[in-house]
């Protein structure tokens, strides 16, 4: 059975249709690479996964949970979806070590100190050891970004999506933060990355997406999908970035 | 007049002082708890909260105090309920005060960025859990300022509780030009620590971030 589920969903911001009937698979394990241009739907599809947008018709299943739906636990699902930002949105009046802490003391009531034994793992796991004590406004874009993917561990979701989490980002300190990725995939974590990194959607994804006006556009093996896009759109695409 | 009377009057004022600065202080402090459970039920997305909520603003904040004060009072005494002078000027300047702090507070809960509830939204907290780990704690900050600026106002509106008899500030004597100047002077001594207190605050917060 897939992790998360998408079938033929729709969304409108008033007139204009941005999910013209998504559907998309996405089993455990799998690193799943939504390429595109700005304005074809990539982040709303990914917001919707975890219920900060809503649908208008289809249906989002996320780990068996029904996102969206009225009697849905929001709660619930969200303790298995975590979610990265491009603009980190750390909390800056908590140290690194405080953003990591919050969701599990307040949302899985784990006590103080086991919370603290929590976030030195995550954040060792990030290669922020010795930032652990440090306010947001202390560390760079690249160490954000990193605390801001600890924080989301930290929940331990079963799968973790991210929205063009290296975009905000001056281009020396986009690789600390995709090794990182790439460290998660390796060992095992279920990606969903709406990235515009296309030699990392092709390095390290197993799934590439192809949107293009709201439509999953064209899809399969990222290398593949690179060395041979089938449609014009996708080859001007490829071609458009270099 | 003499300087004897001059003493008399002045001390019978500053004497008086202290119902000024007790209402003030108990007006404000009530308000305020009104006003944080107001704020709760305004920004929360639920419709039922938030619109009874911003009636209530718009009804206090687009009436005078001094009709507030008389609806209170009199209003009160209308339907056959006695209310102590103390009481109607402490439920009117509680419930004006309320309805201001409650939208200077919102103010400051809106200049939160999205992102931080989004942020928190993703990590499961609940409404009061954000409210109260996430956005509470950065717009406290902000509202210091503003905050503080506003007990002012609550200070000069117990002036006005005069008119129902209730004996503070400028109400203690009878000659009139003398005491509405001492009162004045007096009001201006209790109300202006506070304003260059606000204005120092804000330049303060606004170098911090």
């Amino acid at each position: 059975m897939s992790l998360v589920s998408i079938r033929d969903v729709r969304k409108s911001f008033g007139d204009l249709e941005v999910l013209k009937g998504v559907s998309l698979e996405v089993k455990k394990g799998d690193v799943v690479a939504i390429i595109g241009r700005s304005g074809s739907g990539k982040s709303t599809l990914l917001r919707c996964i975890n219920g900060l947008e809503t649908y208008q018709a289809g249906a989002i299943l996320a780990d068996g949970i029904e996102v969206g739906g009225l009697q849905t636990n929001m709660r619930e699902l969200r303790r298995h979806v975590g979610m990265v930002f491009q603009q980190f949105n750390l909390f800056p009046h908590l140290t690194a070590a405080g953003n990591v802490m919050l969701a599990p003391t307040v949302v899985n009531k784990v006590s103080k100190k086991e919370a603290r034994e929590l976030a030195a793992e995550m954040l060792a796991k990030v290669g922020l050891s010795d930032k652990i004590d440090s306010y947001p406004s202390q560390l760079s874009g690249g160490q954000q970004q990193r605390v801001a993917i600890a924080r989301a561990l930290a929940m331990r979701p079963k799968v973790l999506l991210c929205d063009e989490i290296t975009s905000a980002l001056d281009p020396e300190l986009v690789n600390e933060v995709l090794r990182v990725v790439e460290q998660l995939a390796r060992d095992g974590m279920t990606l969903i990355l709406v990235t515009h990194e296309m030699r990392f959607a092709r390095d390290v994804g197993t799934h590439l997406v192809f949107m293009h006006h709201g439509k999953v556009h064209e899809s399969g093996a990222p290398k593949e999908v690179f060395a041979a896009p089938q449609t014009p759109e996708l080859q001007q695409f490829v071609s458009g970035i270099g | 007049m003499s300087d004897f009377s001059f003493w008399i009057i002045l001390k019978n004022l500053l004497w008086a002082t202290q119902w000024t600065v007790v209402l003030s202080l108990i007006a404000f402090v009530s308000g305020g708890i009104v006003a944080l459970v107001l704020l709760f039920m305004r920004t929360s997305q639920i419709g039922v909260l938030a619109w009874p909520t911003r009636i209530y603003i718009e009804l206090f904040q687009g009436t005078p105090l001094l009709m507030q004060l008389f609806m209170f009072f009199f209003g009160a005494a209308l339907f056959g309920i006695e209310v102590s002078p103390w009481i109607a000027a402490w439920l009117a300047l509680m419930f004006w005060t309320s309805a201001f702090l409650t939208e200077i507070w919102r103010g400051c809960v809106e200049a939160i960025p999205r992102g931080q509830w989004e942020a928190s939204d993703s990590l499961g907290l609940s409404y009061i859990e954000q409210m109260r780990y996430v956005i509470l704690p950065q717009a406290t900050r902000i509202a210091i300022a503003p905050t503080v600026g506003f007990s002012v106002q609550v200070i000069k509106g117990t002036a006005l509780a005069s008119i129902i008899g209730f004996v503070e500030l400028t109400n203690a004597t009878f000659r009139p030009f003398l005491v509405y100047s001492l009162v004045a002077a007096i009001y201006f001594c209790l109300c202006f620590p506070l304003s260059w207190c606000a204005k120092r605050l804000e330049g303060r917060l606004n170098v911090a971030r």
